[in-house]
């Protein structure tokens, strides 16, 4: 990790050529300069513009909303009055998110220790390659296996949870096609396997050999090795890497929007179609919004900008405060 | 089934295990393998007899079965201890099953279906004229579109992050730098959607400007800019001091120390980053649909009128719902998966090609 | 420093590279689709009328209905005229018209006539005009199903509103029963899918439901779907593929889309003394009787959804093109004139038969032309 290190010595102070300094390169210092801030200053303006004029919008939508923004469970924002409300978007949103890490974090984890520890070196090495090359796959793409493939395959899949399952009333299912939240959960946990699993690998290759080797020496089996040294050194890894997969998973729009059937109900079961995310609202409803519809949008866009901000924050919080442990 | 195949490494890789015992028995090597193959059968002859329609359950069952046998076989012969690592290690092996199953089903239905109509002339034409509901056209106008609006967002996007970055690394110490990386971070975060609802609302609504591809690309470079940033900031916080330090000491101004030393030694890593950040946003659809309108024909100017893009594409013709514009979608998702992954081999290319000779 | 200039060399050289491989690709692509037309008539024929002024792109966007005679009037309009592109966008009627009043689209396409509200906001949009409802096409609204071994089901006004408000839940219900007395009806769940956007199809088809069915359709008519529950899809091409892969669906969409998907359509019982079928000639005896309600340029319909008229299928809608009726955008006016000139056209409206769509009636058509001919 010398990466920190060298930034915190940092290039030496300001450029102060000694004896030739001559009027040109001073000029072209001061012109390299401008650009580089001039540049980093450009960023700036844009991502303010962005927040400002996102939070302009929304507040000109809230203050036309007739209903509760937060505990409205419609969205007619173009109706006169506009009513609309998240409680469906956020609840579909968390819950098809929550799914995604509940199934792709134990997955990515083994997948991560099958790649560090398990796997013979022959087939380690490309196996972690493939999988970081299909964390480029684009979502779009997903979104066409997921809606022409994945959907037709787990009905039966699901019949079959709620012979088992339906009485617990969050598994039923009612033999719908398959568009449902927890389809949706299945499909972004399938997309952020890719990113979860690299990053934990990494983690998990860097734990201390000596305290590999000292475990196995004792007579360890691999296991007692892996969950007395490797496990409790990649934790907090381990955490970062899913929170930047959540992160991905709340804001995925044309997955989620090829996928489900979108409607604005709660269903007791996960597994019946209907529901919302932020994201796919905003992509199946901005074309036919008036202006109200479009403003009232841009603050369900906010709220996720800021959900994806806070969970995007606590992962790097978390590396941050990793990297001075291990130093 | 393919997983009995791929047993086998793992008894050859278990020999030099150490043995907590001289004399403890073990299970001979054969036994995982055997054991996954029952399982197997044992999944698949359950799933018929009792008439079970979905595959994933034959699978999830024989993955049980195996997890179950291997436990239940090493706990009676080798003891709880050895029991519990091979729990641990059959498990590692489903996970690593139950990972690969989707992805290798993504790849084979895409390339599957995406070479019954791939062929020159799918990669020559546009859909001028050809009815949706019909056979037929191509994915010409949509390649031709996705190269123009990414190489104008890199075009963009590159640059001003190479200087932010350079900035941020060679310059920066004060509040300025601060804050920049803070709305750096920030940027990333921002979902793709949300970058292509502040181009709509700003650019083609309030400022009255057409859809087209040039709109499409500003979205694109927003979501781009942070990511260049950070990669190409890694790679200068790599560059050793001592090689600064010793052009300075030289008297070489400090921009041709950054111009003609720090930026040659990290080029390689850079260019990576960069086209790494090309692959991302090659494939962003959400802003892209917002954004461009889509259009049936050739337009080859992305400053005015609408414009196709490979996802956008994509989506289009998945939207269309029919078995000939199917087809069409998925041979234009194995082209541009094609292209993303090109790209991605490039940018590994770069950074191994590079990579000896500017080792830390 | 040999080593970095062969660098930049190189960098230069792949630059050159891309720049020159992409001037190349600019130029090797074709729009000539000719080669793998498969005929759909009327093309070659139809060229010679057609007069073509102005040049350029016009973009229009709306209804999913009338999407597949788009693409036919689009096809043979840019065989004739080279100079102008055509660009449809599927998008609903909801969406069409919105782009339309935020003027970025040169015309809409709608299955369901502006509101007054929305007259008022074209005035902005239209400067000195306002927008008008051009009728173009006509087409039965088919109720599609996937139902193994049931091959020509009978529903009625009442168990269609029923079924799409969730009353009915099973395919054997006594209802269904006792207007299919020969058919054996499975016990599955009946998947009734809806348009999850803003669609004049919607609108038309709940009209419906609520002339002739007033009671068990408690909800207004509107684009958006007003019943709670059910599936829904975007678009008529995700509600037809909906039905064409998932058992006991069924959902509404224009008769192109069931053509298209060979997807089976219900028989209308309407009290007629025979089921009436979903087909463009039954759907015109229905537009026949639809009556002109626009005033002035306006051409706005009203359809008679109660019709007991002998093979008259009721289910219909009349899908429009709006424009302005003066103050149209000056670059895009005279393209705009000459392709609704031609769809207007009986040129125009005779290619679509084979489609599944029903050509306007005779009357109506004279006066969408002579409206169309004072468009400015």
């Amino acid at each position: 990790m010398d990466i920190t290190s060298t930034t915190a010595a940092g290039p030496p102070g300001p450029a102060a050529p000694a004896g030739r300094a001559k009027a040109a390169t001073r000029a072209g210092d001061r012109v390299f300069l401008a650009l580089s801030r001039g540049s980093g200053i450009l960023l700036l303006v844009i991502m303010a513009a962005i927040a400002v004029f996102l939070t302009v919008r929304a507040a000109s939508a809230l203050s036309h909303d007739h209903g509760n923004f937060f505990t409205t469970f419609e969205w007619n924002a173009n109706a006169t009055p506009p009513v609309f409300g998240i409680a469906v978007l956020a609840f579909g949103t968390i819950v098809s998110s929550l799914i995604a890490m509940l199934i792709a974090v134990p997955v990515a984890i083994g997948v991560a220790l099958f790649i560090s520890h398990y796997a013979p070196r022959r087939i380690a090495a490309p196996v972690a390659y493939v999988i970081d090359l299909l964390a480029a796959v684009p979502s779009i793409v997903y979104g066409l296996w997921g809606a022409l493939f994945l959907v037709p395959h787990l009905g039966g899949f699901y019949s079959w949870l709620d012979d088992y399952f339906g009485w617990t009333g969050v598994l039923a299912y009612h033999d719908g096609a398959a568009r449902s939240l927890f389809t949706i959960g299945i499909l972004l946990a399938i997309m952020i396997l890719p990113i979860v699993t690299s990053v934990s690998r990494e983690v998990f290759l860097q734990a201390p050999k000596m305290h590999e080797e000292a475990a196995l020496a004792l007579g360890a089996t691999r296991w007692e090795v892996i969950r007395m040294s490797v496990l409790p050194f990649g934790r907090s890894g381990v955490i970062s890497a899913s929170m930047l997969g959540l992160g991905r998973a709340l804001g995925e729009t044309m997955a989620v929007a090829t996928v489900l059937s979108p409607s604005f109900v709660i269903n007791k079961s996960l597994l019946d179609p209907g529901g919302g995310t932020f994201a796919q609202n905003i992509a199946s409803s901005f074309k036919e919004s008036g202006d109200i519809g479009k403003d009232a949008l841009i603050a369900s866009g906010l709220v996720l900008f800021v959900l994806t901000l806070l969970v995007n924050g606590a992962a790097r919080l978390i590396i941050a405060r990793r990297k001075e442990y291990s130093e | 089934m393919s997983d009995v195949t791929m047993e086998q490494p793992q008894v050859a890789d278990r020999a030099p295990q150490p043995r907590s015992s001289l004399r403890q028995p073990r299970l001979p090597r054969w036994a995982p393998p055997a054991v996954a193959i029952t399982a197997a059968a044992v999944g698949v002859a359950i799933g018929l007899g009792a008439g079970l329609s979905s595959r994933i359950q034959w699978g999830l069952i024989a993955a049980l079965l195996f997890v179950l046998g291997m436990y239940g076989l090493a706990a009676r012969v080798e003891g709880r201890r050895q029991a519990k690592d091979r729990l641990a290690t059959s498990l590692v092996w489903v996970c690593f099953l139950i990972a690969v199953v989707p992805l290798l089903s993504l790849a084979w239905e895409t390339v599957g279906r995406g070479s019954k109509v791939l062929d020159g002339s799918f990669l020559s034409h546009s859909m001028s004229g050809v009815l949706t509901i019909q056979p037929g056209g191509g994915v010409y106008h949509a390649i031709i579109g996705t190269l123009e609006q990414v190489g104008i967002a890199t075009a963009i996007a590159a640059p001003v992050g190479l200087l932010t970055a350079i900035y941020l690394v060679e310059y920066g110490r004060g509040r300025l730098a601060k804050v920049v990386t803070f709305f750096v971070d920030v940027m990333t975060g921002v979902p793709s959607i949300v970058a292509g609802l502040f181009v709509l609302s700003f650019w083609i609504l309030m400022l009255d400007f057409g859809y087209s591809g040039f709109a499409g690309s500003m979205a694109l470079a927003i979501l781009m800019m942070p990511v260049v940033v950070r990669s190409t900031e890694e790679m200068l916080k790599l560059v050793p001091n001592e090689l600064r330090e010793a052009s300075l000491a030289l008297g070489v101004p400090k921009w041709r120390t950054i111009l003609k030393v720090v930026l040659p030694t990290a080029i390689g890593g850079i260019a990576t980053g960069v086209t790494l950040a090309v692959a991302r946003i090659a494939g962003e659809t959400a802003p892209i649909v917002l954004l461009v309108f889509g259009s049936q024909v050739i337009n080859n100017n992305p400053f005015d009128g609408a414009q196709s893009s490979l996802p956008y594409y994509i989506y289009e013709q998945w939207a269309a719902g029919n078995e000939a514009s199917y087809d069409r979608a998925w041979a234009a998702a194995l082209v541009l998966i094609a292209f993303v992954m090109i790209l991605n081999l490039v940018a590994r290319g770069i950074a191994r090609w590079k990579a000896p000779k500017h080792g830390r | 420093m040999k080593l970095q200039r062969k660098n930049r060399l190189r960098a230069v050289a792949f630059g050159a590279i891309a720049v020159s491989g992409a001037l190349v690709l600019t130029a090797c692509g074709s729009d000539n689709n000719s080669g793998s037309d498969t005929g759909s008539g009327g093309a070659t024929k139809a060229a010679g009328n057609i007069k073509c002024d102005g040049k350029g792109q016009l973009l229009a966007s709306g209804s999913s209905a009338q999407k597949n005679a788009m693409d036919l009037w689009v096809k043979n309009f840019m065989a004739a005229c080279k100079d102008i592109q055509i660009n449809y966008k599927p998008t609903g009627s909801g969406a069409g018209i919105q782009e339309f009043l935020q003027g970025k689209t040169a015309f809409a396409g709608s299955d369901s006539a502006l509101k007054p509200e929305e007259v008022a906001k074209s005035k902005d949009v239209v400067k000195g005009g306002q927008g008008i409802n051009l009728p173009m096409v006509g087409g039965p609204i088919a109720i599609g199903y996937h139902l193994s071994g049931v091959d020509n089901l009978v529903l009625d006004a009442d168990t269609l509103a029923k079924i799409f408000d969730g009353k009915i839940e099973k395919w054997d219900d006594p209802a269904i029963a006792k207007l299919n007395k020969d058919a054996k009806l499975p016990g599955t769940k009946i998947q009734a899918f809806h348009r999850s956007d803003e669609s004049g199809t919607t609108d038309n088809f709940t009209k419906y439901l609520k002339a002739t069915a007033d009671k068990s359709w408690p909800y207004a008519p509107a684009k958006a779907w007003a019943a709670k529950g059910g599936q829904s899809a975007d678009g008529s091409a995700g509600v037809s593929s909906q039905v064409k892969q998932t058992e006991g669906a069924i959902s509404y969409f224009e008769l192109s889309y069931a053509t298209a998907n060979s997807i089976k359509t219900v028989k209308l019982n309407t009290g007629a003394a025979a089921p009436v079928e979903a087909t463009s000639d039954n759907a015109s005896k229905a537009i026949a009787e639809a009556k002109i309600t626009g005033t002035g340029q306006d051409l706005a319909l009203k359809l008679n959804y109660n019709t007991k008229a002998e093979g008259a299928y009721p289910i219909t809608l009349v899908t429009y093109e709006i424009v302005g009726d003066k103050g149209n955008k000056a670059d895009t006016l005279a393209a705009t004139k000459s392709f609704l000139t031609y769809i207007a056209s009986e040129d125009g409206q005779s290619v679509l038969k084979g489609l599944g769509y029903a050509p306007l009636p005779a009357e109506i058509a004279k006066k969408v032309r002579e409206n169309v001919a004072t468009i400015s």
